[in-house]
């Protein structure tokens, strides 16, 4: 099978990128040291290429009151324009189709960004669900749209010193909310626990605002360290710490599950019949090794199992998160199987690392 | 890089270098850290191990993945490198000289019958394919 390339793919590679079969697409994995490109992001900024993340808007007169039912998280929470909403999208088991971000633009314009690999099967969920209570609204998605993350302390002002008339514009800009820039859409979010801009582009329109990003000194970052950030955040990966089988209860996502209000959504009711019996922690291996996703956790209260592992760069140790029982408190000491040993882990509170330090008790 | 002529090599991708003392030091090439990235975790096997050729007797872990590294020939673990375990990224920065275990081999004539550098270079050309 061919790989899907983005607008962006001759730059990685003119970049020296080491590319890797990411999900059906060739991305860059890392430009050189996949540490070093974490570090640069943490400590001063550098730029991401995520355009194989599928932008979807949702026109129409019905779209805010279709959205209240499609979504766990509450859109009614976004009454300014531009203002933006983390949610999960349920199957009526509450298992969880995608993990999201949604943009209120008007009461009949929503703009809503999936995961790649869960782009047409999220778009066809939304279509089948629309058909059903709001045939007259218009669902399209933008694969023509490019999108570069510009992350990190500095990533604010070197967008403004590459981008100009963009300083004006989003200065101000609270977080978690977007603006339209002409054909661009900046939106002051991203995947890595720094400030910074994510920046839809038309395609044709990306490679030259990559390199003047590069002129700037912004370095080129790879999925690699986005990885890593993303984990030191705490924030979760589609696939690995929820899927289809896992109800966000479990997934560390019950601060985007609205429960309390009376609007009925998709999933709701299974989560209302199915109280959470495991929750997501924070585990730092107190020994040298490395966790990993899928390797097994011993707790007082049950087995668990690590769904993220990496080794922290910020932290310098291992760092995960696993699904344990619900019993297991921060502070607690567990065990992880590698390979056929047991070594120890300590329960924290994530995230471990945003804007630049460590934020969890070691 | 290239790999060094005067070292000898495994389709597996570990050096194999011969001491003055009839000792043999393993590290990984050049071309194996490259394909790992940065390494943070070393886990070598103990002193006095007994070894057979090909056998999985030590596990280096970068950010992105574990590998294993197999015993060249039969044989015993003589010394492990220490260094590694506080700086593991000397395998990223000087892949010859960041051994990581030492053997006392059975025979001699093992190591001897190793990849040359050239052969080896062959296996490398052949996975890119």
């Amino acid at each position: 099978m061919t790989l899907k390339q983005t607008p962006l793919n001759a730059a990685h590679r003119a970049m020296g990128a080491k590319m890797v079969d990411f999900g059906g697409w060739d991305m860059p994995v890392n430009y050189g040291s996949q540490i070093d490109e974490h570090h640069q992001v943490r400590n001063d900024c550098g730029m991401f290429d995520v355009s194989h993340m599928r932008v979807v808007d949702m026109r129409g007169a019905g779209v805010r009151g279709f959205l209240r039912y499609l979504l766990a998280n509450n859109v009614d929470k976004l009454t300014m324009p531009g203002k933006a909403l983390y949610s999960t999208m349920l199957l009526d088991n509450g298992g969880v189709i995608d993990d999201l971000i949604v943009y209120f633009l008007n009461e009949e314009w929503f703009r809503i960004v999936v995961n790649a690999g869960t782009a047409d099967k999220d778009i066809a969920w939304m279509k089948q669900q629309a058909a059903q209570h709001v045939p007259e609204m218009v669902i399209a998605d933008h694969p023509e749209l490019a999108m570069i993350a510009v992350q990190g302390p500095n990533a604010r002002a070197k967008v403004w010193d590459a981008l100009p008339g963009s300083k004006e514009l989003t200065e101000n800009l609270i977080p978690f909310s977007a603006v339209e820039m002409g054909t661009m859409f900046i939106a002051r979010t991203g995947y890595t626990g720094e400030d910074g801009f994510e920046i839809m582009i038309p395609a044709k329109s990306a490679p030259m605002f990559w390199a003047t990003l590069a002129e700037k000194g912004v370095k080129p970052i790879g999925l690699g360290a986005r990885d890593t950030l993303r984990l030191e955040a705490g924030m979760n990966l589609y696939g690995q710490d929820m899927d289809e089988t896992i109800n966000p209860l479990e997934a560390g996502l019950a601060w985007t599950v609205d429960l309390k209000s009376e609007r009925d959504f998709i999933g709701k009711a299974a989560l209302l019949a199915n109280p959470p019996k495991r929750k997501l922690v924070g585990l730092v291996l107190q020994d040298r090794g490395v966790l990993r996703g899928h390797q097994q956790v011993k707790t007082t209260h049950g087995a668990g199992e690590i769904t993220s592992g990496s080794f922290s760069p910020t932290l310098e140790k291992s760092i995960a998160l696993a699904r344990v029982p619900k019993e297991v408190q921060v502070g607690d000491s567990v065990q992880v199987e590698i390979r056929d040993k047991l070594l120890n882990a300590k329960v924290v509170k994530y995230p471990f690392a945003r804007n630049g330090k460590t934020v969890c008790s070691l | 890089m290239s790999n060094p002529s005067n070292l000898k090599y495994t389709a597996s991708h570990e050096w194999v270098k011969s001491e003055a003392d009839g000792t043999i030091s393993i590290g990984i090439t050049e071309h194996a850290q490259e394909l790992l990235g940065d390494m943070v975790f070393v886990e070598a096997p103990a002193v006095g191990r007994k070894l057979k050729a090909k056998e999985e007797c030590t596990v280096v872990e970068s950010v992105k993945a574990a590998a294993d590294v197999y015993a060249p020939v039969n044989g015993v673990v003589t010394a492990v490198n220490s260094e590694l375990d506080s700086t593991p990224e000397k395998i990223n920065e000087e892949p010859y000289a960041a051994w990581i275990f030492k053997m006392k081999p059975d025979n001699a004539a093992d190591v001897a019958a190793l990849l040359d550098a050239k052969a080896y270079q062959a296996v490398v050309d052949s996975e890119a394919h």
